[in-house]
């Protein structure tokens, strides 16, 4: 556990603490992990196990069977092209395949720079606005394939600025 | 108790309210195939599919294994559309499988192709791609193959239930699901302990120990004087590997058949476990008249030594620095019988029959040899024994009763016997201890205060003016409780015997698999009574021997009287005493 400062033991013993009273805490907890840190690698997974009496083991695999949740570090900004039906039907998959080739990345990588991170998503629920993209949480309506380089360098400009 | 009234293939029964469909239907006389349901709900996730039924009403078909039965129900196990179905699941179970079942070392108990020829599933109906492969093999003690396994959960409910450690897990999703130690580690980088209770309710091959048969076999090729020896559990449970009663105490014909199998001497490590007494009881006594670490806690169980190193590394002092009982008797072998019998100890080769897996692991700890020279060189489990003994031809359940060899290390009391049911180790201790405050035998002999099963056991005994205050877990789920009382301080103990397996060695992780699909003639709540027909064979055998105090074994003080001095003394301490080193569970 020699990564994790203190303050970042004591920040998930903290998170930990927030759903102690819940019969079943580990989604809540590892959904503020996640969106605390961006990722929750096996160190912070021990630290939540030691606290909350839940297996490793067990960590892991709510970790790894929820796509939402991330091992590794994700970038900066999150890329997720919803690959569920009516986005597929409606052309998603060359869409996704674009900010591949732009990128350079494969679907569930990070860029090199930590900039973005390319998700592929099932249905996010958005199907009106098929096919659809969200970065961040924003949502990107009837994407084109020829609108991707622009939302690309949208936020290249906006760089690693805060 | 309430009951409903229900029907099956149209005759009717009442049964107990709240049982589920394939408890209530095997009370009727029907054996409805299942796979990941096991012992009364202690696995059932439903998900294996191979016990559907039709139940009339119902939506579709249901998993029998987890559908309580209701008022009314009427169910069929025979309709063709059930058959059909369950077919087809075990079916899909084999088109994900590694089939090389003829060289699989589960070949004859698997319970996949049991429900496979239940069911009637012919291989090839489905093919496609396989799930990735991992196959742990670091350890000592236990290979893990997903290759076999079919996801079904029962072991890491019993890692849970036993232990709550929760070692394994399911980790990913839909296709590339498989179960594992976080990270598909393996057990050898996990906080595993080796204890082998996973392996004893894998259904398949997927979980296994390592055999080391192997090793015995190239030992007795290069002409090596190998010696055996064998824990107190293993006469408990070996007969059932051959058909015979669970509960047959069988060290008689298990004598002949390592006889048969050209092992130069046949030992009962239950010698050693007298040896184990000694040393432990003096310890014990030196702790409490000089005010050493107390409560002191036992170190027999090697599963339970890896549990407190893993989590407890603030705790070592309070564990006996005793040997394990197969470790003592492996160094007393190297050292005092090379010696008596004019033989160079690196001629020895010492094999342990033991009722475990974290034996295997145990003989590899540095701590367990001398001069390079291994006390133990090779572990094999009862299951092991067991397919050792067929492959030799030797029908086991035809042989004579023989007995262990007598010279040096053969007799031995009850006391040592009864090491391999949970509360035997203390009521052992107690037996001398007991003498040797009071300088006169306990009237009882039999300490009833510290047998039984239940998870925490505790009793207070009064010796000679004095209250021993002691107390028994099993299961490290249990040992936890004791654990953080002593680390909070407020533990009232003197000594404290732990083991790692739930009921202790007698249904550890080397044990021969009980399963009631493959024991016919065996009640149906076999895998409720097993632990307790095993240890009462153990016990059985405790009143049947006239020695039945280890202090009182013969060899035993010759052996002090003759190499080692007195127990704990210098010599004692550098053969039978070890050290523990705190160790990191997820190591980089």
């Amino acid at each position: 556990m020699a990564h994790i400062s203190e303050a970042g033991v004591k920040k998930i013993n903290e998170i930990c603490d927030r759903y102690a009273g819940e019969k079943t805490p580990l989604m809540m907890i590892l959904s503020d992990i996640q969106n605390e840190y961006g990722y929750i690698p096996l160190e912070v997974q021990q630290i939540v196990s030691k606290k909350t009496g839940i297996s490793v083991a067990e960590i892991y695999g709510v970790v790894t069977f929820y796509s939402f949740f991330s091992l590794e570090p994700k970038g900066k900004y999150v890329i997720g092209c919803c690959l569920g039906t009516a986005c597929y039907v409606k052309g998603a998959q060359q869409i996704i395949d674009k900010f591949s080739e732009i990128l350079g990345i494969k679907p569930g990588e990070t860029t090199k720079d930590g900039l973005f991170t390319l998700d592929a998503l099932r249905c996010i629920g958005a199907c009106g606005i098929a096919p659809a993209v969200t970065i961040n949480g924003k949502v990107y309506p009837k994407m084109t394939v020829d609108s991707v380089a622009g939302v690309v360098e949208e936020y290249r400009a906006m760089g690693g600025a805060n | 108790m309430a009951t409903v009234n229900i029907k099956i293939e149209g005759v009717s029964y009442q049964v107990e309210a709240g049982l589920t469909i394939l408890e209530a239907a095997k009370k009727c006389g029907y054996e409805i195939p299942s796979l990941c349901a096991f012992n009364h709900g202690e696995c059932s996730n439903g998900s294996c599919r191979v016990c559907l039924v039709e139940v009339k009403g119902a939506r579709g078909l249901v998993a029998s294994c987890v559908y309580p039965v209701n008022e009314g129900m009427e169910i069929s196990i025979s309709s063709p559309r059930a058959a059909e179905a369950r077919r087809a699941s075990v079916e899909l179970l084999l088109s994900n499988h590694n089939k090389d079942c003829q060289q699989c070392d589960k070949n004859g108990q698997c319970e996949l192709l049991h429900v496979a020829s239940v069911t009637g599933a012919r291989e090839g109906r489905y093919q496609g791609t396989k799930t990735p492969v991992t196959i742990d093999q670091l350890t000592p003690s236990i290979i893990r193959d997903t290759s076999k396994c079919i996801l079904c959960g029962r072991c890491v409910a019993r890692c849970q239930n036993a232990h709550g450690m929760g070692i394994l897990g399911f980790e990913n999703r839909g296709f590339q699901t498989i179960v594992a130690p976080a990270e598909n580690r393996s057990f050898a980088d996990s906080p595993c302990i080796l204890c082998g209770q996973c392996v004893s309710v894998c259904p398949t091959g997927a979980l296994m120990e390592k055999s080391e048969i192997g090793k015995v076999d190239a030992a007795m090729k290069a002409g090596k004087h190998v010696v055996v020896q064998t824990a107190p559990a293993v006469r408990a449970a070996l007969g059932e590997e051959f058909g015979m009663p669970v509960g047959t105490a069988v060290t008689g014909k298990m004598v002949a058949a390592l006889k048969r199998l050209g092992f130069a001497k046949v030992y009962d490590t239950n010698f050693a476990a007298d040896l184990t007494i000694m040393e432990e009881g003096t310890e014990l006594l030196g702790r409490i008249q000089n005010g050493g670490v107390l409560p002191m806690i036992t170190s027999c169980s090697p599963g339970w030594v890896n549990y407190a190193e893993y989590n407890y590394g603030d705790l070592l002092d309070h564990l006996s620095s005793c040997k394990s009982p197969h470790q003592m008797q492996g160094a007393i072998l190297k050292s005092y019988y090379a010696e008596k019998n004019g033989i160079d100890p690196k001629d020895i080769f010492v094999v342990s029959i033991m009722p475990c897996t974290a034996k295997k692991d145990e003989k590899e700890r540095s701590q367990m040899e001398r001069d390079g020279i291994k006390d133990v060189d090779a572990v094999l489990t009862t299951r092991e024994l067991a397919k050792m003994i067929k492959r030799a031809g030797i029908l086991f359940t035809r042989l004579p009763d023989e007995e262990f060899d007598q010279d040096l290390m053969g007799t031995y009391t009850g006391a040592g016997v009864i090491f391999g049911v949970t509360g035997g180790v203390m009521e052992a201790a107690l037996r001398t201890v007991y003498y040797v405050l009071t300088g006169k035998e306990h009237d009882a002999i039999a300490f009833e205060a510290v047998r039984g099963f239940e998870g925490i056991r505790e009793a207070s005994i009064d010796i000679n003016g004095m209250t021993v205050n002691v107390a028994i877990a099993h299961g490290m789920k249990n040992a936890k409780v004791l654990l953080d009382d002593i680390r909070a301080g407020k533990s009232k103990y003197h000594f404290i015997e732990i083991m790692g397996c739930p009921g202790g060695c007698i249904a550890g992780g080397g044990q021969p698999i009980v399963r009631s699909c493959f024991l016919p003639h065996e009640d149906d709540d076999i895998l409720d009574t097993y632990k307790e027909k095993r240890a009462k064979a153990l016990y059985s055998e405790d009143e049947r021997q006239t020695l039945r105090q280890s202090h009182k074994n013969p060899q035993i003080q010759k052996l002090y009287d003759e190499f080692l001095g007195k127990p704990n003394s210098h010599k004692a301490h550098e053969l039978l005493h070890t050290t523990y080193a705190a160790r990191v569970g997820f190591n980089d």
